[in-house]
């Protein structure tokens, strides 16, 4: 066993040297900066029109004719959760995958390259309907509301290329798990594994939804849909795929960031357990978005109450890791007393403040979560604009300031170039103004939802209701917020570019942590992906099977499609 | 594990089991569910079907109302309630087309109205004044427009 483990380090240090001295794979990297350059880009319009949303609904743009709020929303919403998310995690964890593997196989990276093009032109089939105020239907889609069928075919294209994806990141880890038996998968490898699995997970159910029950409807081939199946279908990816991000995110919090601060990572073992518990429990969250709704009985809707609510743990296992991390860390640079491990952190490097608010940020996000799952809590609040504060506070700042961080040292790395030290002030500037910006809309947004201000409405008054009410201050600073908001992203998409293409020409590292070195051998049981997606389906199994069956067997008639845009 | 960690996760594991307790308590032994009412009807022979055929207001019993309404893009049926304060209002929804949303604002109403399904959800509503009825799931271009008034006296 011990032989093992001494094998096994060794080989990791020598798999470290060899990237060290063949840095980054230019092949791979081109794979990693196509995604990342359309993440931004959609991080660039997502942001605009979400400007012109915040703006609208503070009172004092009115939109023209031609462009309707809930075509802005719809699109506001694709482009930031769908595009620029994945996107983002596919450039990362591919980039990831090559450094940690030895380098991309050919046939992957050709896979890669089949996917990009397979989920573009999908975009694009989604985007023109959506622009043509054909498909405005949300991020949601919910049948009976009826978008144009190449709407839904450009869905298809874009899970078809999530799935091309899957496939060669599987593809990859299982020839170098061929290669060093016996051997944990390295971390970042890790990670990605739960995220592919997850993401063929979450996408299967809406594939189902989108393939067998809408389009068939939507071209008129079958009369009606059954709207709770498709809801209850499309609510098991829904908010599968936001946790996919926010996984993403964590990846960089337990391996990326205690290197930057220069430190060891957390606990290998534990960090792998968590890993497994988000990937088993995750698909089941998604119940928690029909608290109120008929149809479904009372046990049934605290079952899923249990297992939103597991969901925590594993996030509670790592806002004690973090800190640990940072805690030990900062006591070896000398940080004395109670505190004095917080100073030593490194405040001005923008590869760790950005990662560090958005965990700080998770404290309270998370805590929403809990909060809005119960069910009579989630009563008041369900659809109101709470819960668009809930998600910017969880994927505007937790996930989307990780990957934010995570660019001002993967983009260089990827183009052989450096960051710069005014580079890094701009990254410090706007990681700022994203903060300010974001605390100040997810907070109004939070009090209005609790006032009963419904989300996705166009601006109102309904009557001297909003104004009696005491929603109009808070939808001002909700666009206050908007505006900063765009000012950062105007400087992000402006650095990643800038780091892509412009910056001094040098090289700068993956930055991976080791572990401690007294640490205990992880046991081998972490690597049985095949058990982990068995119980995964068990999970999934008991939270669906009884009500979904329920839905089918005592269906009412169905629906016919409408176009109410 | 360190000692901190597992008093941490301890804490952790009994923070989600009490929110377990206490929403099980309140929807079980004080019926405080959230609205899951189980009933089906024929979203297109919602006019034709009792008791949507005869939608509006009616008093049950002293201080008590039955509400039948229909939602539907952009209006609820019927429109402009009135009330005495002190009264407890059943409600008995459903669409005629899309998703919809009943929500009372200021009050704990809040319920998703689906096609197809029959929702029902009460509130007794003691304090006298106007209060803001909406639709709360986008449900198309008229969407915001989509509201009307509970008057209480």
């Amino acid at each position: 066993m011990d032989a093992a483990i001494e094998q096994n380090r060794r080989a990791a240090v020598i798999s470290e040297k060899k990237n060290k001295v063949l840095g980054v794979c230019l092949e791979d990297a081109r794979i990693s900066k196509s995604y990342l350059a359309v993440a931004f880009v959609a991080l660039l319009l997502g942001g605009l029109l979400g400007l012109l949303q915040g703006l609208n609904r503070a009172g004092v743009l009115e939109l023209p004719a031609w462009l309707n709020y809930y075509q802005i929303l719809t699109a506001h919403g694709l482009l930031l959760v769908v595009v620029l998310s994945a996107f983002f995690t596919i450039g990362y964890f591919y980039a990831g995958l090559s450094h940690t593997l030895g380098g991309l196989l050919p046939k992957v990276r050709k896979l890669a390259w089949i996917g990009f093009w397979t989920k573009m032109v999908g975009l694009v089939l989604v985007v023109v309907p959506v622009l043509m105020n054909e498909a405005s239907v949300m991020y949601t889609f919910y049948p009976p509301m009826a978008a144009h069928p190449v709407f839904y075919f450009g869905l298809v294209l874009v899970v078809l290329g999530i799935w091309i994806l899957a496939t060669g990141a599987f593809i990859n880890v299982a020839h170098w798990r061929k290669n060093h038996k016996g051997q944990h998968l390295p971390i970042l490898a890790f990670f990605a594994t739960g995220v592919f699995v997850l993401l063929v997970g979450a996408t299967a159910f809406v594939a189902v939804e989108v393939l067998f029950m809408i389009i068939p409807w939507s071209l008129g081939w079958v009369e009606t849909i059954n709207v709770m199946v498709a809801r209850t279908l499309f609510w098991a990816f829904g908010h599968t795929a936001v946790n996919i991000w926010y996984l993403t995110a964590v990846s960089a919090w337990y391996v990326i960031v205690p290197k930057i601060i220069g430190g060891t990572r957390w606990n290998d073992y534990l960090t792998r357990v968590v890993v497994i518990a988000l990937v088993i429990m995750n698909i089941t969250g998604g119940f928690h978005h029909q608290i109120v709704d008929p149809g479904i009985s009372l046990p049934i809707k605290f079952m899923h109450v249990f297992m939103s609510l597991a969901i925590g743990f594993p996030s509670l296992m790592t806002a004690y890791a973090m800190f640990r991390v940072f805690e030990r860390t900062g006591r070896r640079k000398g940080g004395k007393g109670a505190l004095g491990w917080f100073k030593k952190l490194p405040w001005g490097d923008v590869r760790f403040l950005s990662p560090f608010i958005a965990m700080a940020a998770f404290i309270p996000a998370g805590a929403g979560g809990i909060v809005q799952s119960t069910n009579q809590l989630d009563q008041v609040v369900h659809n109101t604009m709470w819960i668009v504060g809930h998600f910017h506070l969880t994927l505007g700042m937790s996930v989307v300031m990780t990957f934010f961080g995570i660019s001002y040292w993967l983009v260089p790395y990827l183009s052989k170039r450096v960051l710069t030290p005014q580079m890094n002030k701009l990254g410090i500037i706007q990681t700022i103004i994203w903060t300010v910006g974001m605390v100040i809309m997810a907070i109004s947004m939070h009090a209005a939802g609790l006032f009963g201000s419904p989300r996705r409405t166009s601006f109102t008054t309904y009557g001297d209701f909003a104004e009696t009410l005491g929603w109009n201050p808070l939808m001002t600073a909700v666009g206050i917020g908007a505006t900063l908001l765009l000012i950062a992203v105007i400087l992000q998409v402006y650095a990643v570019f800038n780091m892509m293409f412009f910056a001094p020409k040098g090289e700068v590292e993956f930055p991976i942590a080791e572990i401690e070195q007294d640490e205990a051998p992880t046991p081998y049981m972490t690597e049985r992906w095949g058990i982990w997606v068995v119980v995964m389906l068990i999970v999934i199994a008991m939270a669906y099977v009884l009500p979904l069956t329920d839905m089918i067997v005592n269906a009412p008639p169905g629906s016919p499609p409408f176009k109410t845009w | 594990m360190h000692l901190d960690e597992k008093i941490w996760l301890t804490l952790s594991f009994g923070i989600i089991m009490i929110f377990m307790l206490i929403t099980g308590y309140q929807a079980f032994a004080l019926e405080m569910g959230p609205p899951s009412h189980n009933e089906i009807i024929d979203p297109q022979k919602v006019d034709e079907t009792a008791p949507f055929d005869e939608p509006g207001i009616k008093q049950i019993g002293e201080k008590e109302y039955e509400v039948v309404m229909t939602l539907q893009v952009f209006s609820f049926t019927p429109m402009e309630l009135e009330i005495p304060a002190g009264s407890t209002v059943h409600f008995t929804l459903t669409s005629k087309d899309v998703v919809h949303g009943f929500q009372v604002a200021n009050t704990n109403i809040n319920a998703m109205v689906m096609p197809g399904h029959i929702q029902k959800i009460s509130q007794k509503f003691s304090e006298p004044g106007e209060y803001l009825v909406l639709c709360n799931e986008y449900c198309g271009a008229g969407h915001q427009l989509m509201s009307t008034t509970i008057t209480v006296k």
